[in-house]
């Protein structure tokens, strides 16, 4: 259960969003990615889920090379990944968006195996409910909960469909206070079963949970370290200060 | 799209039921209009699964409706319809995957005007070519139904038989929606971009529906042929696929029995409006204008 | 030779005359983002505008100003009075809508006219022969209207490249929502490309009256020509359109006359190859 990216670059027009970056993820090693806005970290996330193509690198999932492979394959061989936007199916239930996150991981999409009606994905959704604390909401459409639920239940369709790897968007942003500490809770164990990415801007949140971050500017990695490494680093501070001013 | 519930399928049973009583107080010209409005909502039915379900809008689906008319003919005269039959779902459904295959890489616009020009291209190698007996139409010889049908006993026969298998592919239809397939569709045309972020083979699960609406739209084509024992390119053409669309919009795109709805009712609006006067373009535009501006949610939704 | 020659030239004017219908189309695609099914029933009205014109005033050539002329007008009319109300519903909506318009402007011309075919005379003062190789002479009239759909292309590229207008058309086709941030008013660029796309298409209709003749229906192998003309030179793309159109109107009529059975095919084929080899048309930017 490792994902590795090796060299990867992605250009826009003249823009190098993403340059040279390396980094592998594997359970009990949570690995957070920060950077001011612009370095490249949605980039990378949609790199390694598969939602763009890179230049060049390679993107190796348990060894095996998934850089050609298209997102759906990618999220179907155990990469999950959540989205900054928490866009899922306004009209669908709560449990309905986990059970259709679910039905992804089976295998395959044929008839003969999809003309049975709902089979374990009830299950698998109501674990992945359980798991973020959206029981008591199941039945909610999922256009009538709140924002930080919403939040929640982009997580929660990310676990119901069973993924090994997980790519996190900045699941904290514009959550409160209180709706935070649970997820961070939340991501702290899961870390401990799954190889996870953390792209975030709530530092003390990113430093609850990571035990590697990479810094990332202008698409180039900076430095990575442990967090109290990266913490005092004078170059971090430097290039994150500047950027920001 | 939603499915009817237990009591609304049990109305519709009632009403399959109404409408299989004909034989024993209808006119045999209005059983006859009730198998061509039962071939129409079979039709209407097909693209239901791509509009309603997938959110696909195809206008090539006439092509395949047209192919699956056009298969009685080319097999020759005397064949079994355990034979046609299937081999009209057969070769429409051939034609959907090859049109699927290469207009669902598109989306959007893009779609609309593939399908069009795939369903325009079928409709000229029937036009154009002697393949299909030219561009008038023709005449062709009925298949075999295990029994020969007396003219007399012919609408009773044909409207049975048409309702027999409009009920067919509803219940198929229901079904289908209410599995994981289904699910699936609707999650297409709600999110097509997060169904394949999530994992969904969203290319495969939509060629599975195009060739399968495909394949029933050649299913209703096949039925059109052996009621009317005549075929023309103009099944095939866009104008035919637009009035599909007409049926599911006027019975309500967002019901899985909506189309059979719309079928009957444009029918029935044709009929009324073919007594009243001779411009039945006037008719059928008037008749879009009202579903689209004033039943938004078409007849099947009227009740909420 | 000469024979293959002038069916070449054919094929290039049939081809400008179909960029003259699918420019609108790709623009009001690209820039609105509606479909209009009823743009071959606009090349249809302007045909019947110049058969009505050269019948009542023996002169054809006030058909094609008039076309233009009206075309504006009848175009800004449709865009203000329905199809700013399109761009909010759905596809199927459009299709729809768009589609009952082809059946009301067939019922208005049958109301108005009648289902006849009728033929406008090519007019007297180009009614001879150019001689245009040794052996070979060419419609004074065909190339005329090659003359005048050149000019026409020429007058849009540089309208669409070199004004300031021309540059937020551009914009709104590769990005609708450019237009809001050019602060350019938006809607009356809806209006502008609406009865521009309208015109042209009825420009088109006009020329093409006395090169075949007028009849019910005869939008409806335009429209779908001029989509693939679309489909294959990429949605909002002029230059796209353009190659596209001379392209499907060279293999169209070539086709017509060396293999009539698969011409209506053959240019449905090669739409296939450009889905398959690039899904976004051939000039499809990004």
């Amino acid at each position: 259960m490792t994902l590795e990216a090796r060299g990867l670059s992605r250009r826009f027009g003249g823009l190098l969003a993403v340059a040279d970056v390396s980094l592998r993820l594997r359970p009990g090693v949570p690995h957070a990615v920060i950077g001011p806005n612009g370095a490249g970290k949605s980039t990378l996330i949609n790199l390694l889920g598969g939602a763009i193509r890179a230049d060049s690198g390679a993107i190796l999932l348990n060894g095996a090379d998934v850089t050609a492979a298209p997102d759906w394959r990618r999220a179907r061989a155990g990469i999950g990944r959540s989205f900054q936007r928490a866009n899922l199916f306004p009209d669908l239930s709560v449990l309905e968006n986990a059970r259709l996150a679910a039905q992804a991981s089976l295998p395959g999409w044929r008839l003969t195996a999809l003309a049975k009606e709902e089979s374990g994905t009830w299950d698998q959704a109501w674990a992945a409910l359980d798991r973020t604390g959206l029981t008591g909401f199941a039945a909610h459409p999922a256009a009538a909960i709140s924002h930080g639920q919403r939040r929640l239940l982009e997580i929660a369709a990310v676990l119901a469909a069973l993924p090994s790897v997980l790519l996190f968007d900045e699941p904290l942003a514009g959550l409160g206070p209180e709706e935070t500490a649970p997820v961070v809770a939340l991501l702290r164990d899961l870390a401990a079963t799954h190889a996870l990415l953390l792209v975030e801007h709530d530092m003390d949140a990113v430093f609850a949970i990571a035990a590697e971050v990479t810094v990332m500017v202008d698409g180039g990695v900076l430095e990575t370290g442990t967090p109290e490494a990266i913490r005092t680093s004078a170059a971090v501070r430097d290039a994150y200060l500047g950027h920001r001013a | 799209m939603t499915r009817p519930g237990a009591r609304g399928n049990l109305w519709l049973g009632l009403a399959a039921l109404a409408l299989a009583s004909m034989p024993l107080w209808a006119a045999p010209w209005h059983m006859q209009l009730a198998s061509t409005a039962a071939i129409a909502a079979m039709f209407a039915l097909s693209l239901q699964l791509l509009a309603g379900g997938a959110g696909l809008i195809s206008l090539a689906h006439a092509g395949f409706f047209g192919l699956g008319a056009y298969s009685v003919y080319l097999l020759g005269g005397g064949r079994s319809i355990f034979l046609t039959l299937p081999a009209a779902a057969l070769l429409a459904g051939l034609a959907a995957a090859a049109t699927g295959y290469l207009a669902l890489r598109t989306r959007g616009f893009y779609f609309l005007m593939t399908t069009l020009a795939f369903g325009q291209m079928l409709f000229f190698l029937f036009h154009d070519t002697p393949l299909g007996g030219g561009a008038d139409g023709v005449f062709i010889a009925r298949p075999d139904m295990i029994w020969t049908v007396p003219k007399a006993a012919r609408p009773v026969v044909f409207l049975l038989l048409n309702l027999t298998i409009l009920t067919a592919m509803y219940l198929f239809l229901w079904k289908l929606m209410g599995s994981l397939f289904g699910h699936a569709l609707s999650g297409i045309r709600a999110n097509e971009d997060r169904m394949r972020a999530m994992g969904h083979d969203v290319a495969g699960l939509k060629l599975t529906a195009f060739v399968l609406a495909g394949a029933l739209a050649g299913v209703a084509g096949h039925m059109a042929a052996v009621t009317d024992a005549f075929v023309s390119p103009e099944l095939l053409g866009w104008h035919h696929a637009a009035e599909a669309l007409l049926m599911i919009l006027l019975g309500g795109i967002g019901h899985l029995h909506g189309p059979i709805l719309g079928a009957f009712a444009l029918t029935a609006i044709r009929e009324v409006g073919q007594s009243i006067t001779e411009r039945q373009r006037l008719v059928e535009g008037l008749a879009i204008l009202a579903a689209v501006l004033l039943l938004r949610r078409g007849i099947a939704g009227l009740r909420r | 030779m000469e024979g293959f020659l002038a069916q070449l030239l054919n094929g290039l004017q049939y081809g400008l005359l179909l960029f003259l219908i699918g420019s609108g189309l790709t623009l009001i695609f690209g820039v609105m983002g509606v479909i209009n099914l009823a743009h071959g029933s606009l090349f249809m009205i302007g045909a019947y505008l110049a058969y009505v014109v050269a019948t009542l005033t023996g002169e054809f050539w006030l058909a094609p100003p008039a076309a233009v002329l009206g075309g504006l007008a009848f175009g800004a009319l449709l865009e203000r009075g329905l199809f700013r109300k399109f761009r909010e519903r759905e596809h199927l909506d459009q299709v729809l809508l768009t589609f009952a318009l082809i059946l009301l402007f067939e019922e208005a011309r049958a109301a108005l006219l009648d289902n006849q075919f009728h033929a406008v005379a090519v007019p007297p003062s180009l009614d001879f022969s150019i001689p245009v190789t040794g052996g070979f002479a060419y419609s004074a009239y065909r190339l005329a209207v090659l003359a005048i759909c050149l000019a026409v292309a020429a007058v849009m590229f540089a309208f669409v490249e070199r004004t300031r207008i021309g540059a937020s058309i551009r914009a709104a086709a590769e990005n609708p929502e450019m237009v809001d941030l050019l602060g350019l008013d938006a809607r009356s660029i809806h209006t502008l490309v609406f009865a521009a796309g309208t015109a042209l298409a009825m420009l088109a209709g006009a020329l093409a009256a006395p090169l075949q003749s007028v009849y019910p229906g005869m939008g409806d192998g335009f429209l779908i020509l001029s989509f693939i003309v679309v489909v294959i030179g990429g949605l909002g793309s002029i230059a796209g359109a353009f190659w596209a159109a001379l392209l499907v109107g060279s293999i169209d009529t070539l086709g017509k006359v060396y293999a009539p059975q698969i011409a209506g095919i053959s240019v449905c084929v090669l739409m296939a190859a450009v889905l398959l080899w690039r899904p976004n048309g051939l000039f499809a930017r990004g």
